[in-house]
C-alpha cells in the first residue's frame, strides 16, 4: 500500500504539534475483571485511570528504598511478591532503625475490590494509604517532602512522572496516583481454585472434600470471590501485648473492640503468618483457633463464631488442601509484578 | 422567512453577548486574617497567653481550613469551589474569584467537606504534606493549634490540639457565615480587589460554648467526643473587622 505524501506530512506535522502540546496520552491499560467477579470499587479508579505508563511509575516507587529515611526500606520489603505480598516468615515487620510494626502486613491481591485499607478500615482510599507507611516512624520514617526532593534529583524519575502524567512535575498526589495505580492493578485471579471455577481443571478427591469444609463453615466471612465479605469482625483472640483494639480505634464505639477486617485467604499458602498481629503461623494452628481456641467470653465476638465449629483431624487437612488451591502461581511469579529491571 | 431567521439570530447573538460579557465581570474577593488573643496580635513561639480560665501558653502552630464559599445576594451564586489552609507562619490571606455583584452573605465551611475526605490524593492546600491529614484514620485536621503551657500535664508541657473527623458521628467541620446589612452589602467590583479583614478571637476558643482547660484537655487528636466539645465554639472564633474596596 503507498501512502499519500501528502497524508503522511499531515500525519507526521499533527504528531509534532500534539508531541509539543503534551497531547500525547499515556497508554490506557484496562483493569482485568475476572469473570463472575463484582465490578471494581468505582472510587478507587475513576479520578486516577490506570496507563502502562504510570503502572511502571508505581512500580518502581513500589520497589525503590528512597521513599524510607535510611534509604532501604521500599513498599516490596514488607510487601514480597513471592509471599502474596506480605512479609514472608514475619509476625509483625520490620521499619526503620530496627523498629518492629504492631500488626501483620496484608497480603495485598485485587484491592480494586476494596473498600477501606489496613487491618482496621481506618484508610478509607489506596491512594492515600500509602502516606501512613511512608511517614511512620517504625516502617519507613520519611517524610513526602524528603521523599519529593529526593525524586526530583533522580534523574531517572522526572521523564517517567512526564509520561504518566503529562509533564516532570513531581509532587504528592502523582506519587500516590501512581503507587496507586500498580498496586491496583495486582489482580490474583488464576489460582487453581480459579481454573477450576472456570472449567479448565478439577480438584482432586481432597480438595474438593476441602471445598465443602470452606462452604459448610468459612464462606460466610471470606466470601468467595474475594475471599473475604469485606466486613470487620472479631474472631476469638484475646487482646494483644500492644492493646491493639482493632476497629474500635477507628470508629470509637465499643461495640467495635477486637474487630478486625475479615482478610482475603488468596495465596494464603504462603502468606503466613496468619492473623492481625501474626500471632498465629500455620494454617492448621488457625483451624485449631476456630475449633478450639476461640475466647467466647468476649461481648464483641462475631456472633457466627459462638456455636462450635467442629472439624476432624482428617477434615482440617482436606479444608487445607481447599486453601493451596487459591495459590496463584502466576501471579506470585508474574514478572510484570517484580522489580523493574534498573 | 429569511428576515425572522435574521431577527431571531441576532437575538441569540444579543443574549450571548450579554451573558458572556456578565460571566467576565469578574472580581476578587481577599480573605485577610488577624489572630488575636487577649487582644494583642498573637506571635508565634513567643509571648505568652492566658485562655480567660486563667491558664497561661504558648502558640507553635495555628492552622485551619476555609472551604467551600458560596455568597447570597444579587447574583447568587453558589459553590466556589475552593480550598484555602491558613498557616499562622506561612499564609495569612488568601483571594478567591469572584462575580461583581452585592452580596449580603459569604457562606464558607471551617474544614473539609466529606467527599474530599474521601477522595484519593489531593493536592494544593490538601496535599497531604501540608501536614493536615491524619494517615492511620483518614481525613484532614480542620483546626490545629499547637503549643505548650505550664498547666499542662501532657509530656513537656504540650498542648496539642488537632481538631478533625468528618465521619458521621464525628464531623466538626463547621458551615460559617458573613454577614452584611441589606442597605449596605458587600460590594465586589470587576477588576478590584475587595478585602475583608477577619479577626480571629483565640479567647473564643477556649471559652464560648464550652469552657476548654488545658489542665483537663492538652492534647486532642482523635476524632472523638473531645473534639466535637472543642468544635461546638468554632462558631464564635471569627468575626469581619473591616470591608474594604482597593482602588488598584
Amino acid at each position: 500500500m503507498k501512502i499519500k505524501p501528502r497524508i503522511l506530512l499531515t500525519g507526521i506535522v499533527l504528531a509534532l504539534i500534539m508531541g509539543g502540546a503534551g497531547l500525547i496520552q499515556p497508554t490506557p491499560k484496562k483493569l482485568p475483571v475476572p469473570p463472575g467477579w463484582p465490578q471494581p470499587n468505582k472510587n478507587l479508579l475513576s479520578k486516577n485511570p490506570i496507563t502502562e505508563e504510570g503502572f511502571q511509575l508505581g512500580r518502581k516507587l513500589f520497589y525503590d528504598g528512597n521513599l524510607s529515611k535510611d534509604g532501604f526500606v521500599s513498599c516490596a520489603s514488607c510487601h514480597q511478591q513471592f509471599a502474596g505480598f506480605s512479609t514472608f516468615d514475619h509476625d509483625v515487620s520490620h521499619g526503620v532503625n530496627n523498629t518492629f510494626t504492631t500488626r501483620n502486613a496484608p497480603s495485598l491481591a485485587n484491592m480494586a475490590w476494596l473498600n477501606a485499607f489496613h487491618w482496621d478500615g481506618g484508610v478509607n482510599h489506596i491512594e492515600v494509604q500509602a502516606v501512613s507507611p511512608i511517614t511512620a516512624h517504625n516502617e519507613m520514617g520519611e517524610t513526602l517532602e524528603n521523599v519529593i526532593q529526593k525524586l526530583k534529583t533522580d534523574p531517572s524519575y522526572p521523564p517517567m512522572f512526564k509520561a504518566a502524567f503529562g509533564n516532570e512535575t513531581i509532587n504528592s498526589q502523582r506519587l500516590l496516583k501512581a503507587l496507586a495505580q500498580f498496586t491496583l492493578s495486582l489482580v490474583s485471579a488464576n489460582s487453581k481454585y480459579d481454573q477450576v471455577k472456570r472449567g479448565e481443571k478439577t480438584f482432586s478427591n481432597i480438595e474438593q472434600k476441602g471445598y465443602d469444609i470452606f462452604l459448610a463453615n468459612c464462606v460466610a466471612c471470606h466470601k468467595e470471590p474475594l475471599f473475604t465479605d469485606l466486613s470487620y469482625r472479631n474472631n476469638g483472640q484475646s487482646l494483644n501485648r500492644f492493646n491493639d483494639v482493632g476497629r474500635m480505634g477507628i470508629t470509637g464505639k465499643k461495640e467495635d473492640s477486637l474487630k478486625f477486617k475479615v482478610p482475603s485467604l488468596r495465596n494464603i499458602q504462603v502468606s503466613y503468618p496468619y492473623m492481625h498481629d501474626g500471632s498465629i503461623f500455620s494454617i492448621p494452628q488457625v483451624i485449631d483457633h476456630y475449633t478450639s481456641g476461640i475466647q467466647k467470653d468476649q461481648s464483641t465476638l462475631d456472633p457466627l463464631l459462638k456455636k462450635d465449629i467442629t472439624i476432624t483431624q482428617r477434615q482440617k487437612y482436606e479444608l487445607m488442601y481447599f486453601l493451596f488451591t487459591l495459590t496463584d502461581s502466576t501471579f506470585l511469579k508474574n514478572p510484570a509484578f517484580g522489580m523493574p529491571p534498573s | 422567512m429569511n428576515k425572522i431567521f435574521t431577527r431571531w439570530f441576532t437575538a441569540c447573538f444579543l443574549i450571548l453577548t450579554v451573558s458572556i460579557s456578565y460571566a467576565q465581570e469578574m472580581g476578587t474577593l481577599r480573605f485577610t486574617f488577624q489572630h488575636i488573643a487577649n487582644n494583642q496580635p498573637i506571635v508565634l513561639n513567643d509571648s505568652s497567653y492566658v485562655t480567660p480560665n486563667g491558664e497561661s501558653y504558648t502558640i507553635k502552630k495555628l492552622r485551619y481550613y476555609f472551604s467551600n464559599f458560596n455568597l447570597t445576594g444579587n447574583p447568587v451564586l453558589e459553590d466556589v469551589h475552593n480550598y484555602q489552609l491558613i498557616d499562622l507562619a506561612k499564609k495569612t490571606s488568601f483571594d478567591i474569584p469572584v462575580v461583581a455583584g452585592s452580596y449580603e452573605q459569604i457562606g464558607f465551611l471551617l474544614g473539609v467537606d466529606s467527599i474530599r475526605n474521601c477522595s484519593g490524593a489531593q493536592d494544593g492546600a490538601l496535599d497531604p504534606m501540608n501536614d493536615m491529614f491524619w494517615t492511620w484514620n483518614t481525613g484532614y485536621v480542620v483546626f490545629k493549634l499547637d503549643g505548650s503551657s505550664p498547666a499542662s500535664s501532657a509530656d513537656r508541657n504540650r498542648i496539642e490540639h488537632h481538631i478533625g473527623g468528618f465521619r458521621f458521628g464525628q464531623n466538626v467541620s463547621t458551615p460559617l457565615m458573613f454577614s452584611w446589612e441589606k442597605d449596605n452589602p458587600l460590594k465586589i467590583v470587576s477588576g478590584k480587589i475587595t478585602e475583608i479583614t477577619i479577626v480571629l478571637n483565640l479567647d473564643q476558643y477556649w471559652q464560648s460554648k464550652e469552657s476548654i482547660w488545658i489542665a483537663k484537655e492538652p492534647v486532642c487528636t482523635l476524632p472523638d467526643a473531645l473534639a466535637k466539645k472543642i468544635a461546638s465554639n468554632f462558631p464564635y472564633l471569627f468575626k469581619v473587622v473591616q470591608t474594604k474596596i482597593h482602588e488598584n
